[in-house]
């Protein structure tokens, strides 16, 4: 029997989904591995029976709450897809404003229709057991997590900082050009996309496990940044997350 | 008595979550609703605060299948506000990317989204088996868009290099060669998805409505232009407030938009009608064999007109490659200057007109921020079709009735994600 497989999104831009329809070529073999029961983005068909389940988006209104139980109680596996199920993502920039406020900012007067609450992650809510991070996630990434999980391992993904694949790929270092970058903290897995693009790490993959914050200190003093300075850009994506100045 | 009664919970094959409800009894509508029910995202409220060098790379995530219509309305509110004129290669390199998404967008949206209804399927999944080559198509095509997008920006889905002033990279231009092949293909492929597009059995239905894009006089209009209405002319996109008029409906989901009429329409089918003269002869040409011709009042045939910019997409993008290549790239100096005041970007993101409105301090810090999306602005002219369709079909069976008005939501490809500002009520 191939396990059932479904997708749910809750507050997100709906593009990690669309990137998992972007493996291509593996597309075709996961489909002959799996039985996909539930992609609301795609399919018409809806199955209440599946055995894991890839949830994107953070839990932003109190309506989602149950709705997230209900598929913990049914799925044997639940895998977070991208920033916002993983670690809030920048959902979680609201959380920062009186939610009051933050919905009369945008309708104004009308804002007694809305539902809303600081937003999450999913783990806040219910145990997660895979995690596919990144905004977006990455494909490969997506792939290697999926087989994995399809035969009961636990994947490998890198518990080391942005800067050891970056220095891989041979960039220039982003304080070097005059700039700030949240690599020394964040975790890697990404290739340093962000920054062989020409920008710098933004943190959307989250925290490695044990950040080195004394060594990430010493590099904005090095350079005259501010720990308020970084505070504001790391919270785009990890608002979420409590971090000790 | 027949009563009929048709409740969708959130329609599928859609960006977004939004709802169908129909109460008819006896020939007699009592209650016909298309009803928006995504979560509020707060976007302009987490805008305020943030650095002009931050402001796209956030607003990039208010959508993830448009994420470079919004970095590019965002970069060019950004621009407006601070008197930034992008180089001739910053143009020419976006609208490069800009035809990336749209060609994957539409892709998507043909093959994956609507071409399930007119297959008689209910996803892209069971065509593995039974139109195993169009799968392969589809996700080739949507392969080329994103390694276009991936060379120019880094990557599709919110895109990296592209910012205030420029590109923080430039692509390879042997790269940029190399792709040209691939391009030329997808027009090979194009023409596959012309004769499956002739067998589609597109419901007849006709309704006049009011068609709003962006038009420019040199070009088909996709970063750049003054907005379009095919009832009132010409506006400048500063003043966009004067022709989106937003409003709420008690009892309904979205914030809704009018402007000379009860609803209007935005996305392929408004610039194709409004635009048509400036399309490419291949494009053109293909209008011509599916029996598009400008103006079309039938909102079913938006696909089809995806389908004909997916061919000027392909024969633009060849051009722009061309002069590209002729001209060389060159690093440029992309620092900006900031400074206070108001800027309003506008872009035609695959679904329609998109508006990104900013305010800035001296600081190059956001002060406001208004996003009015295509989808929004679509909510209302969905309404008006159901209310215009639903008496001409209501003695069909109930699931034809359900499918029919499944495929009007499908045909405007809403992207309720993107929903920065809609309304959430709860219904009995």
């Amino acid at each position: 029997m191939k396990p059932k497989v479904a997708f749910f999104d809750f507050t997100s831009c709906e593009g990690c989904q669309l990137d998992v329809l972007n493996v291509e070529a593996e597309l075709l073999d996961l489909l002959a591995a799996v039985d996909i029961v539930n992609f609301r983005e795609v399919k018409t068909e809806r199955g209440d029976n599946y055995d894991i389940a890839f949830i994107e988006g953070s839990i932003s209104r109190e309506s989602e709450i149950p709705r997230l139980q209900k598929i913990r109680n049914q799925a044997k596996v639940v895998v977070a897809l991208g920033a916002c199920a993983c670690i809030g993502g920048v959902n979680c920039l609201k959380n920062s404003l009186p939610m009051a406020e933050a919905l009369r900012i945008v309708y104004q007067d009308d804002a007694k229709y809305y539902d809303t609450m600081p937003a999450r992650p999913i783990d806040a809510v219910v145990p997660v057991d895979y995690y596919v991070r990144g905004c977006p996630i990455s494909t490969e990434e997506f792939l290697k997590v999926t087989k994995a999980l399809l035969l009961g391992k636990k994947p490998e993904i890198p518990n080391y900082p942005v800067c050891v694949e970056c220095k891989m790929a041979g960039n220039v270092c982003v304080f070097e050009r005059g700039m700030f970058c949240l690599g020394p903290v964040i975790r890697a897995g990404c290739n340093a996309i962000c920054i062989t693009s020409g920008r710098y790490c933004w943190g959307c993959r989250g925290l490695v496990d044990d950040p080195n914050l004394n060594s990430e200190k010493e590099i904005l003093h090095k350079y005259g940044l501010t720990v308020d300075q970084v505070m504001e850009r790391f919270n785009i994506f990890n608002a979420y997350q409590e971090v000790t100045k | 008595m027949t009563g009929k009664k048709v409740n969708v919970h959130q329609v599928t094959r859609l960006e977004g979550h939004g709802n169908i409800i129909l109460n008819a009894r006896d020939g007699r509508i009592e209650e016909l609703k298309w009803e928006v029910t995504e979560s509020p995202r707060l976007f302009e409220a987490m805008l305020r605060g943030r650095s002009y060098q931050d402001a796209a790379f956030i607003a990039s995530r208010i959508c993830g299948i448009c994420s470079i219509a919004h970095t590019t309305a965002s970069i060019q509110a950004t621009e407006a506000a601070f008197g930034i004129q992008p180089s001739e290669q910053t143009r020419l390199l976006r609208k490069l990317l800009y035809n990336a998404e749209m060609l994957e967008s539409h892709v998507l949206h043909i093959l994956f989204l609507a071409a399930p209804d007119f297959l008689g399927v209910d996803s892209v999944f069971p065509l593995v088996e039974t139109h195993r080559e169009v799968v392969l198509m589809a996700l080739r095509l949507k392969k080329l868009a994103y390694n276009l997008a991936e060379l120019l920006a880094g990557r599709k889905t919110h895109p990296i290099s592209c910012i205030v002033g420029g590109f923080a990279k430039l692509p390879d231009l042997g790269e940029l060669k190399a792709i040209r092949n691939r391009i030329e293909g997808a027009l090979a492929d194009f023409e596959a998805i012309v004769e499956l597009a002739k067998t589609f059995n597109i419901p007849d239905f006709i309704r006049e409505t009011e068609y709003i894009c962006l038009k420019h006089p040199r070009e088909y209009a996709f970063i750049r232009g003054d907005i379009c209405s095919s009832d009132a002319g010409i506006t400048p996109v500063s003043e966009y407030l004067s022709v989106t008029n937003e409003f709420c409906v008690p009892h309904s989901t979205a914030k809704y938009t009018k402007n000379k009429r009860d609803s209007y329409m935005v996305g392929a089918l408004a610039r194709f009608n409004n635009n048509y003269d400036q399309l490419l002869p291949r494009a053109k040409q293909t209008a011509e064999e599916l029996g598009l011709k400008a103006p079309c009042h039938n909102p079913f045939m938006i696909t089809v007109a995806q389908l004909v910019e997916c061919f000027y997409v392909a024969e633009h993008s060849l051009s722009l490659i061309a002069q590209i290549v002729a001209r060389g790239l060159e690093e440029e100096d992309i620092r900006v200057k900031v400074r206070a005041g108001r800027g309003v970007g506008a872009v035609e993101a695959p679904r329609g007109i998109l508006f990104h409105d900013y305010t800035y301090n001296d600081q190059g810090i956001l002060t406001e921020a208004n996003c009015i999306i295509p989808t929004n602005q679509n909510h209302n002219n969905i309404q008006k079709d159901f209310e215009a369709l639903v008496p001409q079909i209501l003695d069909k069976p109930q699931d034809e009735i359900r499918h029919t008005l499944e495929m009007v939501v499908r045909a405007y490809d809403p992207c309720i994600s993107c929903s920065a500002h809609s309304l959430e009520v709860n219904f009995k």
